[in-house]
């Protein structure tokens, strides 16, 4: 359920970028979701239809692009791929690695349309509507 | 103007949107935006905000996350007796509802302060940020959030803390950290509590259990504990005066995946890609 408080953020966060570009509707959504930021993307899709509500995202698209895990073994010098409950070096099995990506959770690109025009109010969110 | 989203042209950006600037006018009114945002970039804000708060006072904030039941509550009703002479303690209680854990510590003359969270699953560090406006920092030295009961949504949240503690007690299984591995993944310290039982428990290996951790690429030490035996409570107050006399140095601690130092900040400011 914390996909809510993450979709919030988002959408807040995307808004805030809207309004920095004077666009009064976001079209997509894109975000980067690593297999280990302990997010469902199912979850965050849903989620996002209640966030979005009532702020110019009411419209969006969400697309969600799945991070894998990846490891960089500091013991035998290989990049690998693992599981969320192994991040192991598939090369040698060497466990004291470094995640190179798979934790990452951002807002990665929005795109924008009706730019520029003169309207107040580009981004209310349900909490500042009247 | 709206405050939550900042909705605001300031003179860092304003020469995107002026004439002649790349969003002043496009042919079909679109533009396609790069951002580089964490999505948890608010709560991160307020978390980074915390933690200069606590260290400001010279407070160590140890967060406990477990399943429910898992024995959090008694933890500290084990431990504050065993170092009160030496540390001066406070704690917040994260409870979807009730008072109930917070009266307990209080019982034993410890501030609490129970953050009720309703129907969320976890505290982030707004909550958080609330409840230290009601503790006396400078009279304290060690703070113990006790986050809500369970296994998946407080791993996600920093809240401005030094150390994250997981319980998991002896009944729930070994294979806990394989099945959840984003909160075991981010401990700086793995406690098997309820540890007396492991006589009567025959499907419970503490190596198992531990090796699921360092399956997760996680050095964090893994301790037995039980808080009906003195003798199994040492080492985690050994680790505990550890991590004082660390904050004593002036040493810097930062939960295993705390997005503090990473790349991506708050005040991350879009650029156009293309328009």
């Amino acid at each position: 359920m914390h996909e809510l408080s993450i979709a919030e953020g988002l959408v807040a966060e995307a808004c805030r970028v809207a309004a920095q570009h004077r666009a009064r509707r976001i079209d997509t959504v894109f975000v980067k979701a690593g297999a280990l930021s302990g997010v469902e993307p199912p979850l965050l899709q849903r989620a996002f239809t209640v966030a979005r509500a009532g702020t110019v995202a009411r419209d969006a698209r969400l697309l969600i692009e799945l991070g894998p895990v990846e490891v960089f073994c500091p013991q035998c010098g290989a990049v690998s791929g693992a599981a969320v409950n192994r991040i192991v070096c598939q090369a040698c099995g060497n466990w004291r690695v470094e995640i190179v990506s798979g934790e990452e959770l951002i807002l990665s690109r929005l795109e924008l349309s009706e730019i520029g025009e003169e309207r107040e109010q580009p981004c209310v969110t349900p909490a500042d509507a009247p | 103007m709206c405050d939550t989203c900042g909705c605001t042209i300031t003179p860092g950006n304003a020469h995107l949107v002026a004439a002649g600037g790349p969003h002043a006018h496009t042919t079909d009114g679109r533009a396609t935006v790069d951002v580089l945002a964490n999505l948890l970039a608010e709560n991160d804000h307020m978390a980074r905000h915390n933690r200069q708060k606590l260290e400001r006072h010279g407070v160590l904030a140890v967060n406990l996350m477990s399943s429910p039941g898992s024995g959090k509550t008694s933890l500290l009703e084990a431990t504050i007796p065993a170092v009160r002479d030496r540390l001066a303690m406070a704690v917040i209680e994260g409870d979807l509802a009730t008072q109930n854990d917070a009266e307990r510590i209080r019982r034993l003359g410890i501030p609490a302060v129970q953050i009720t969270t309703g129907q969320a699953c976890h505290l982030d560090a707004h909550m958080v940020h609330d409840a230290l406006h009601r503790i006396d920092l400078e009279s304290i030295d060690l703070l113990f959030i006790e986050n809500v009961g369970n296994l998946v949504c407080p791993a996600s949240f920093d809240l401005g803390h030094h150390l994250n503690v997981a319980l998991l007690s002896v009944t729930e299984g070994d294979d806990k950290p394989a099945k959840y591995p984003v909160m075991f993944r981010g401990a700086d310290l793995v406690l098997l509590t309820k540890a007396d039982l492991l006589g009567v428990i025959d499907d419970f290996d503490t190596a198992r259990a531990e090796a699921h951790v360092r399956s997760l690429a996680n050095p964090a030490p893994v301790m037995p504990v039980s808080t009906r035996r003195a003798d199994m409570l040492r080492g985690w107050l050994a680790w505990l005066d550890e991590r004082m006399a660390a904050r004593q140095m002036g040493l810097v601690q930062r939960p295993r995946i705390a997005r503090d130092s990473g790349a991506l900040a708050h005040e991350t400011l879009a650029h156009v890609a293309h328009v």
